[in-house]
């Protein structure tokens, strides 16, 4: 018999080699939608002063950052580089993109930990109950949130948040610098507190109609009838019976929107005001930081199909029938 | 003598109004579509870009229905056009993205082999990259704008389209019915359009209708972040946040967009769920 292991190894080495025209396309896509864009990078960096650059401090300028080279040599260039860990430079801050990325990653990273945690406090437990007293006042209640959570775009309910806390309580969310959890926990969690309310109410949404309508698939099945009549509570059979058998469907949904979370939520992080990783390429975005806005785009996909293997994982930890074995 | 049979659409609608979240979906999207039909030709109480300025900032009176904004434009009138404007960008959008995505979908499903799994690898590509981002970097290199929008959410559903026309043409393909079809000579242009079109059009019309209520809340994204419709157009998203920094004075600003998003959003959600319960008995949706 192989041990255990060496199939998790196998499969997860063949799931990295599909990972890869994954990510390739994602950098020529992302790499010739930027070079359609009208202007030069100097003049978008520079902006009014550019106009007072020789044409041999351009070029000098240019040079350096390798825009002097035909388009398919560049992304060769950097694509050399990508296989050794250089993203590149950002024009913008002078420094190595990954560099500059892992700096703002923290924040992004927080923010999506935070926003699951709520979204699966609240999600779960009104899913759950929607289903097991189904039609009941409590399912009534359970469906309005979800369609209300729905309907209710991120910028729209942060900027309620903010309207709500400056009028009703005088508070001013994210006035002033921003601070890591490291130097100031509470500073730092009463920043955090309300983009991850925000973006937190918008998942439960779809985490509870996922875990309302698995439940109710899970209910009618006989294994439960056969739980109950072996005498389990009815506590023990929804927790370790029903709930385990719903959780697929519920990892699949977190899985998805952890990959988006982790891709920075722009909206959210300007409104409030948070140097995450959305703000960040929405500012690279904007000042033509070729490199930079690469280099997320990336990072971003890179996190996505990662975080869809770390799903399958969890697949088969839930389920003993999931198996990623060969059968030989 | 052979009755006539009855058309498909009367007992559509029928079966539609019977189902709740259908009906209620239904009812918001007629109204949706009478205001932005009214904004789009101009039936707005006030000219939409007519300022009043000793009328700024007015609270809902008789006067001006809903109030006025920080130029004491009526707010009533530009959320109408702004109807108009959002719900065009939803349209063509997502036609875009439907046709695209049938195409790609369908013709890759027939043929299968290599040209499917190129299609498909690419548009993996495509859901890798979070919705917004990807059309942020596309409307960046297009320039922000309407058409850009239209553009930009059309890229970006395509493939949930290519998706969905692509599942009931692998399983339609194998059927006998085709088989005969080819037998009996038919092109393979007219066994798709034909024969396995017309069986793919259930999942893709809740698809299409799923698919404008996020249309709407991209396009009320990007304009909220300054990439959609460029002011003085009226859209939801810039009118949103327009409020921020004076909702403190003037709530209204910001509640009444707020809401039109909301219902729009929840409007269109609806009818794609009833939709779903009435033409596809076996996607349940979350309701049984």
């Amino acid at each position: 018999m192989r041990s255990f292991n060496n199939v998790m190894i196998r499969y997860l080495a063949g799931r990295a080699i599909a990972f890869i025209p994954i990510l390739l396309g994602v950098s020529i896509l992302i790499f010739s939608a930027i070079r359609l864009v009208p202007g030069n990078a100097i003049v978008a960096m520079l902006g009014t002063e550019a106009g007072m650059l020789t044409e041999t401090q351009r070029q000098s300028l240019e040079a350096y950052f390798g825009l002097d080279k035909p388009p398919i040599e560049q992304y060769f260039i950097w694509l050399s580089g990508v296989v050794r860990g250089d993203l590149g430079l950002s024009a913008r801050f002078g420094q190595p993109v990954l560099q500059v990325i892992l700096s703002r990653f923290p924040v992004t990273l927080q923010l999506a930990l935070m926003a699951m945690a709520i979204a699966l406090t609240i999600g779960i437990p009104i899913g759950v109950l929607s289903a097991v007293k189904h039609n009941s006042f409590i399912d009534l209640v359970g469906r309005l949130l979800a369609l209300l959570g729905l309907a209710m775009p991120g910028f729209l309910l942060g900027t309620l948040i903010i309207y709500v806390l400056s009028v009703y309580f005088r508070i001013l969310p994210n006035s002033g610098d921003f601070v890591t959890f490291a130097d100031n926990p509470s500073r730092n969690l009463s920043q955090m507190i309300f983009p991850a309310i925000t973006l937190g109410f918008s998942f439960s949404a779809s985490v509870m109609r996922t875990t309302r309508s698995a439940m109710l698939e899970v209910l009618g099945q006989d294994y439960l009838r056969t739980a109950r009549s072996k005498g389990l509570t009815e506590q023990v059979v929804i927790r370790r019976h029903a709930l385990r058998n719903a959780l697929i469907p519920i990892v699949t949904i977190v899985g998805v929107e952890m990959g988006y979370l982790l891709g920075g939520t722009v909206i959210i992080e300007e409104i409030f005001a948070l140097p995450g990783i959305g703000r960040l390429v929405f500012n690279a975005i904007s000042q033509r930081d070729y490199a930079l806005v690469q280099g997320i785009a990336l990072f971003v996909a890179f996190n996505f199909v990662v975080i869809n293997l770390i799903a399958d994982l969890i697949y088969a930890a839930i389920d003993p029938r999931i198996s990623y074995a060969k059968e030989t | 003598m052979l009755k006539k049979p009855e058309s498909a659409a009367p007992n559509l609608l029928r079966r539609l109004l019977r189902n709740r979240s259908g009906s209620v979906g239904l009812l918001l999207v007629t109204f949706y579509m009478l205001v932005g039909l009214m904004g789009a030709l101009a039936l707005t109480p006030y000219p939409t870009l007519e300022q009043h300025p000793r009328e700024r900032l007015k609270p809902p009176t008789a006067q001006y229905a809903l109030g006025t904004d920080l130029f004491g434009r009526d707010v009533a009138s530009r959320l109408m056009e702004g109807a108009a404007n959002s719900l065009r960008v939803a349209l063509f959008s997502v036609a875009i993205a439907t046709a695209l995505g049938m195409l790609f979908g369908t013709v890759s499903g027939y043929v299968g082999g290599l040209l499917e799994n190129i299609v498909m690898r690419v548009m993996d590509v495509f859901f890798a990259l979070p919705a917004l981002l990807l059309a942020l970097v596309i409307v960046s290199v297009l320039g922000p704008g309407v058409n850009t929008t239209v553009l930009a959410i059309a890229i970006v559903y395509t493939p949930i389209f290519a998706r969905v026309a692509r599942a009931p043409v692998l399983s339609v393909k194998e059927m006998e019915f085709v088989t005969a079809a080819r037998c009996l000579g038919m092109s393979d242009a007219a066994i798709v359009v034909r024969h396995i079109l017309p069986n793919t059009l259930a999942p893709l019309i809740v698809q299409v209708s799923l698919a404008l209520s996020w249309s709407l809340l991209t396009e009320a994204g990007l304009s909220f972040l300054g990439l959609g419709a460029q002011p003085p157009t009226p859209s939801w998203g810039v009118m949103l946040s327009e409020s921020r920094g004076i909702a403190e004075i003037a709530p209204w600003l910001m509640v009444f967009p707020g809401l039109a998003i909301m219902l729009g959003v929840l409007g269109f959600n609806l009818l794609g769920d009833g939709l779903r319960d009435v033409l596809d008995p076996r996607l349940k949706s979350s309701k049984h």
